[in-house]
């Protein structure tokens, strides 16, 4: 029955959908109060029949259901509860049934925040819908999750061991949280087109935040993953199906400054409404990218050219229709008062510049193999030079400009006063360069300026908290957003700077030594997990002689999926990590073991929880600030 | 001018310089960096040059895995027609097998032999690189439903 209950909720789902998109856009009008309230109860009731839905999936992968088609193909008994669970969006039908489950909530959200006026809001929920819609029709037609199995066999196939880990267990919640999050600013955006409303930079403002939040949580997650998961001790490959979730996350950054302009002076007013667009746009191409299977190569399209082709139409036809829009209505919005050129209006159209050109870079050379592959069968790829090379100089450009941004004022600003105020953080940052290119080994350059422009925007945002008399929340979000960057890329510069690697044949009582470690490997034995048999290793690491730690990297095999996985084993100190993983094994007492020492390695990820607490400190401020204006009286006052 | 016409001229301005910018380290950066995929056949046929970086694809020959010295690995890349004798130092993917798919990353030596400096073999065992699956197709030893 369980199938069966999730298939009607589901279809239940899309006809409540097509209620919310017409009476939606109908409430559009003036005079359509009914349309209005018809559109907010429906936005409710889509989450609760597609949470039902969600939640049958789940039952049944938690109850072993192999009846069910989707269970069978992707569980196992054997398998830990939290990957039956994860298991939901470990494989493409029910990641979009998730995909759809969060398009629900925010739609949810934003029936019940109510944040723009009632015409604004009611054809956001409609735009909202439509997108619902041709989500669970897609789910319908091509990948139905409750398709059932007759005979249902006894056992699942088991799910990709590589999945199973908590890390990507909640990867991809939080990556759709930020790529469909990003569709509310979309529906604003339509909507303000639609309602010929020009203040809808402020009401989709909270989205944007909760999406930009999630997306960089989510890249972060990815990152984090991939870097103890699979071993080569990296944290970014620039593989294309990172890039797909690199490009929105580049745009919302754009799309959260200029709709700061947007909301302040009315500047920037059609600019914004275009990145709210392009941002959900790549957010589709990116799902498109990641679920049809073009990515690897343009052939394996042909596999499932249904859902390859339905995405692809869904693309064209919400970009065009959206463009279109903008071509139709944007001439009629007025644009704001005008500033000078040396204010923040300007920083922000550089930061704008900047953060396009280099999106831009991510696409050309995320999309140019399969278009040349397309078009002329020549297979190459774009590795990591091409990137550096494009997409570094356009984002440390970017980084030089961060301090003057918040040190301006609206309209006309004192460059001045500015300069004066950052001249510290920049003579801090000259230090710190100077003594990367004279006391450490080995020094170039780029990890030189990398230093230096992450003492320039950690200083400045210092100096920017401390000239405050008050400490307001938005002032601390752009302190905490920029620091958070400024982190980040002191963890970045410091693994590539000074980064070891060793890998060597040892026999049980050997030693390696890295970077002033000695591991000993005092045998590899035998153990057993849940749904695993693993070569468990034991090294002991020290240090001058004293024992510092015994690390366990691990190969596992997964009978039931007939896999194996490296686990790594990493001792992370603030400052450093060491990273070992058990290579191949060369006979009983002889295996292969690879070490890395990642100095600076953690404040990676660091950085990305630092530029996300920036996020909520001014989501914060933006809820607080909605209980001040009357027309928020759905929110309940304290 | 008026301010606005002013400003938005200053606007095109930065968006024709940022496209421009963006055009050139873009042209620049496709000259010298892009890496081609090859498979055994191809790297005959096409006469690669050696030290040339490129992707090689195809099937890991059976039997033809041994190691060397330290942790050095000898191995042949083939697509049925032509085979690549290739060496490889570092730790192999877990999903590394004799007659699996393989991707690797290197040049050729003046030997004749891809020294590789990345070997990758993904994601799952049902899975075959699609590269490898054209490759093979290419020199007719594709079977279906493999």
């Amino acid at each position: 029955m369980t199938g069966e209950i999730g298939l009607l909720a589901l279809c239940l789902a899309l006809a409540l959908a097509v209620v919310q998109a017409v009476s939606g856009l109908a409430g559009a009008r003036a005079d359509a109060a009914l349309a209005r309230s018809t559109a907010s109860a429906t936005a409710t009731g889509l989450f609760v029949f597609v949470a039902l839905s969600f939640g049958a999936l789940v039952y049944a992968a938690v109850t072993d259901d192999f009846s069910i088609q989707n269970v069978a193909n992707n569980s196992h008994t054997l398998k830990p509860l939290i990957y039956k669970i994860s298991g939901v969006w470990g494989n493409h039908e029910g990641s979009m049934l998730l995909w759809v489950l969060v398009l629900s909530i925010y739609s949810a959200a934003v029936a019940v925040l109510r944040r723009g006026t009632e015409r604004l809001t009611s054809a956001a929920l409609g735009v909202q819908g439509l997108i619902a819609a041709a989500f669970i029709l897609f789910i319908l037609f091509t990948s139905n999750p409750f398709v059932r199995l007759d005979p249902a066999p006894f056992e699942g196939a088991g799910l990709n061991p590589l999945l199973q880990d908590f890390g990507l267990a909640v990867h991809p919640p939080m990556l759709y949280t930020g790529y469909v999050g990003l569709s509310a600013a979309f529906s604003y955006a339509a909507a303000a087109l639609i309602a010929k409303e020009r203040d809808w930079a402020r009401a989709a403002r909270p989205f944007m935040l909760a999406a930009w939040i999630a997306l960089t949580l989510g890249i972060a997650l990815g990152s984090w993953w991939a870097y103890y998961e699979l071993g080569w001790g990296g944290f970014w490959f620039w593989d294309p199906v990172e890039n797909a979730s690199l490009m929105p996350w580049l745009i919302a950054t754009a799309l959260l400054h200029s709709a700061l302009a947007t909301e302040r002076t009315g500047a920037f007013r059609s600019w914004s409404l275009l990145l709210a667009i392009a941002g959900f746009s790549l957010s589709l191409i990116g799902t498109f990218l990641v679920r049809s299977g073009v990515l690897s190569s343009v052939h394996s399209f042909a596999s499932d050219p249904t859902r390859g082709l339905y995405i692809l139409i869904l693309i064209f036809v919400a970009i065009g229709g959206a463009l279109a829009l903008f071509a139709w209505r944007a001439p009629g919005l007025e644009e704001g008062t005008s500033f000078e050129p040396v204010s923040r209006e300007t920083t922000l159209l550089l930061n704008n510049v900047f953060l396009t050109a280099a999106a831009a870079t991510v696409f050309i050379g995320t999309l140019y193999p399969l278009v040349l592959d397309s078009l002329t069968g020549t297979k190459l790829s774009v590795g990591p030079p091409f990137f550096a090379i494009t997409f570094s100089p356009i984002f440390g450009a970017l980084l030089l400009l961060v301090p003057f941004g918040p040190r301006l004022g609206w309209h006309k600003g004192d460059w001045r006063e500015a300069l004066r105020t950052l001249a510290p953080a920049f003579g801090i940052a000259v230090v710190a360069m100077l003594a990367i290119l004279l006391f450490t080994a080995p020094h170039t350059l780029t990890g030189a300026a990398m230093f230096g422009l992450a003492a320039w925007l950690l200083i400045s945002s210092v100096i920017d908290l401390r000239r405050r008399r008050w400490l307001t929340a938005s002032a601390l979000a752009s302190s905490l957003a920029h620091a958070g960057l400024a982190v980040t890329l002191i963890g970045i510069a410091g693994t590539t700077l000074w980064r070891s690697e060793a890998l060597e044949v040892l026999h049980f009582g050997e030693s390696m030594t890295i970077a002033g470690y000695d591991l000993r490997l005092d045998g590899v034995v035998g153990a057993t997990g849940p749904n695993f048999r693993a070569a468990r290793a034991n090294v002991t690491v020290s240090r001058n002689g004293r024992t510092l730690a015994v690390m366990h990297p691990e190969r596992r095999l997964f009978p039931a999926e007939r896999q194996e996985t490296v686990e790594t084993a990493i001792r992370t100190t603030i400052f450093t990590d060491l990273y070992l993983a058990l290579g191949d094994r060369r006979d009983d007492t002889t295996w292969t073991l690879r070490a890395y020492v990642n100095p600076l390695a953690p404040f990676i990820w660091l950085g990305a929880v630092v530029m996300a607490l920036g996020g909520f400190a001014s989501l914060w401020s933006r809820l607080r600030k909605t209980r001040a204006i009357p027309a928020a009286a759905a929110v309940p006052a304290e | 001018m008026t301010p606005k016409k002013r400003r938005r001229l200053a606007f095109a301005a930065a968006l024709v310089l940022a496209s421009g910018a963006v055009v050139a380290l873009v042209l620049f950066a496709l000259r010298d960096n892009v890496l081609y995929f090859y498979s055994p056949s191809d790297v005959f046929a096409k006469h690669v040059q050696t030290g040339v970086a490129f992707r090689i694809g195809g099937l890991v020959a059976p039997h033809s895995v041994s190691h060397g010295a330290g942790a050095d690995i000898r191995f042949t890349v083939t697509d049925g027609k032509s085979a690549i004798p290739v060496t490889y130092r570092g730790v192999l993917p877990a999903l590394f097998r004799e007659g699996q798919g393989v991707v690797a990353l290197g040049a050729l030596d003046p030997a004749g032999t891809f020294a590789a400096s990345e070997v990758l073999a993904k994601h799952d065992e049902r899975y075959m690189p699609p590269e490898v699956v054209d490759a093979l197709k290419r020199s007719g030893r594709w079977k279906e439903g493999r």
